[in-house]
């Protein structure tokens, strides 16, 4: 999110200084109008519809998986939509954090915890209306943030690549290098604080013999590891894996599947 | 008219690629693992050598029944062959062969960052397959799909980043380009941690613990029979051409040769690539199978910390040479 947010603050920022950054944004509303669609908008529009739709189908599905699963379409639209306004870096970098690691984490936690086939009833929560009128609220709040900010500009789609990797990287790390390191310190911290927690519970939960596993890699005759990965709940996994940082993912998952392999093991 | 000509026909040829280049790697594992054996591998279908194997092994596929189990989710389930073949071929796209913009499927201004984000979506085929079958072992199959591709991207993309760096570009023609022949040694130690993860990443021996047959049956693949089956047998050959072809044009400067890189650059490309697949399926008859928590620790405390060696190495060079 945090180079999204970047790609959405490049174009005001390059109105003021477009002959320095070679970025053709015009602010010529007349050479354009919203009854006159080019083939590109109406794409534009056409793919915006489908990821608003798979969004709200992630939120209403009844099946967990399925919500996962439309939540990669979701994100896929969003790097279509990222492509169409020609930021191509920032459309794959969508592509390789969201749909290839944070789905991936996510589908992992739910197999992980509790990921049945078919409709799991018990998955809704008692909170809808509350996180319906937040949702609405931040939703207003960002459409009306960006209509405000960018009503009259339009990207020059046939001059040169507003948004190729050039322009991005030039434009990260010259005019938002200190949000870029202040991000970078929040995911320290996440890092962080993901270790502490998974630490914590680590010595609560009774993980010796997921340990000695490890350690030795003697047969594993360890009777209580004989329920089902999909009855297993952790908290560990949830917490950890809601971070989102890579090297958590990594311990979440070393712990994790080391049990598992005692299952398949066995 | 002869752009989309054009067009049309680099996506034929590389389709083309992609149908038979597995299909080669998969007759080329079986004469080769045969003769390390001892034995002769296929000798009849096709008559010489028994080249039409593969072939014959397909028409198989496609004759079985199709079946979903009773407790599956259906749609996912068959949804996911797909899922798990089709990123291979929009990979590779953006594999240039030769010098020049005649020689590549489609030129990707950040190419590294579009095969690598491309390959990893790949994985999700597996995890639905896993999941949607309804199935213990394929659900731990899942798991340790998942597992091994968030232990294997990180060092991959480090690896692949150490490479930009030290062209100052992302776009894979950019790259080759830039190529030089001392990044050999410069970049040896990225090299191999990217093919190695890269093995992993397809979960080929040693690191076939997702599929561990004398473990989990099939893993994710359990289920599967006829040609959905036969779609992830080729998903993952095709991932083996993807990957030799990666590390061929990121670390051993693709078309780049000793001699005849004006008309002969393809053949560079192929060899080295194909020297790479021949490794691959060496260390498939050399190695056991890694234990789950060796596999993690592979990654974890050694392509990593190499990985951020070789970027601090590429750094310091690349300041010093400047």
């Amino acid at each position: 999110m945090t180079l999204a947010a970047t790609a959405a603050h490049l174009a005001p920022d390059t109105t003021a200084a477009a002959g320095s950054h070679g970025l053709l944004v015009t602010t010529a509303a007349e050479s354009h109008g919203f009854l006159s669609p080019t083939g590109v908008e109406i794409a534009f529009l056409l793919v915006g519809l489908v990821t608003f739709g798979a969004a709200i189908v992630t939120v209403t599905t009844k099946q967990l998986v399925h919500a996962a699963l439309w939540l990669v379409v979701t994100l896929g639209g969003l790097a279509v939509e990222y492509l169409l306004l020609t930021a191509e870096f920032i459309a794959w970098v969508q592509v390789l954090i969201y749909v290839g690691s944070v789905v991936v984490l996510l589908l992992f936690g739910l197999m992980l915890t509790k990921a049945p086939i078919g409709r799991s009833p018990d998955a809704d929560s008692g909170n809808r209306w509350a996180a319906l009128t937040v949702a609405v609220a931040a939703a207003g709040a960002l459409v009306w943030v960006v209509v405000d900010a960018f009503r009259t500009t339009w990207i020059d789609l046939d001059g040169p690549a507003a948004g190729s990797t050039e322009a991005t990287g030039a434009s990260l790390f010259q005019n938002w290098v200190l949000p870029f390191e202040a991000l970078s310190v929040l995911l320290l911290a996440a890092l962080v604080g993901a270790i502490v927690l998974s630490r914590k519970t680590k010595a609560e939960t009774s993980s010796p013999h997921v340990n000695s596993r490890a350690a030795t890699g003697g047969s594993p005759s360890v009777p209580d590891s004989r329920n089902h990965p999909i009855g297993r709940n952790e908290p560990t996994e949830g917490t950890a894996s809601a971070e989102g940082t890579a090297s958590v993912q990594g311990t979440a998952s070393a712990e994790g599947t080391t049990s598992a392999e005692q299952e398949g093991a066995r | 008219m002869n752009d989309a000509l054009d067009v049309a026909l680099r996506l034929l040829i590389v389709f083309v690629v992609f149908l038979t280049f597995p299909l080669i790697i998969g007759q080329t594992e079986h004469k080769v693992m045969a003769h390390m054996q001892g034995r002769l591998g296929p000798m009849y279908a096709g008559g010489f050598h028994g080249w039409a194997q593969l072939v014959a092994d397909g028409v198989k596929f496609a004759q079985k029944e199709d079946i979903v189990p009773a407790g599956a989710d259906r749609r996912i389930f068959q949804l996911a062959p797909a899922v798990a073949l089709l990123p291979y071929l929009l990979v590779l796209l953006a594999i240039p062969i030769g010098p020049g913009e005649g020689a590549v499927g489609e030129v990707v201004d950040a190419g590294v960052f579009f095969v690598l984000a491309v390959m990893g979506v790949g994985v999700l085929g597996s995890l639905m397959a896993g999941w949607a079958s309804a199935n213990k072992f394929s659900l731990l199959g899942g798991l340790r799909t998942a597992a091994q591709l968030l232990a294997y991207e990180l060092p991959m993309l480090l690896t692949a980043a150490s490479v930009a760096m030290a062209a100052g570009t992302v776009s894979i023609p950019g790259i080759l380009d830039a190529f030089e022949w001392w990044w050999l040694p410069w970049q040896i130690v990225g090299a191999i941690v990217f093919f190695v993860a890269g093995l992993a990443e397809l979960q080929r021996p040693p690191f076939d613990m997702p599929v561990a047959d004398s473990e989990i049956i099939f893993g994710a693949y359990t289920e599967y029979t006829g040609l959905r089956f036969a779609l992830f047998l080729l998903a993952e050959y095709a991932g083996i051409v993807v990957l030799c072809g990666l590390t061929t044009v990121l670390f051993l400067g693709g078309w780049h040769g000793p001699w005849g890189a004006d008309g002969l650059g393809w053949v560079w490309t192929l060899l080295k690539a194909a020297i790479l697949a021949f490794l691959v399926i060496w260390l498939r008859v050399t190695y056991p199978r890694l234990r789950e928590d060796q596999l993690q620790k592979l990654s974890w405390t050694l392509l990593v910390p190499l990985s951020l060696a070789q970027i601090a190495l590429t750094g310091i060079v690349k300041v010093v040479i400047q």
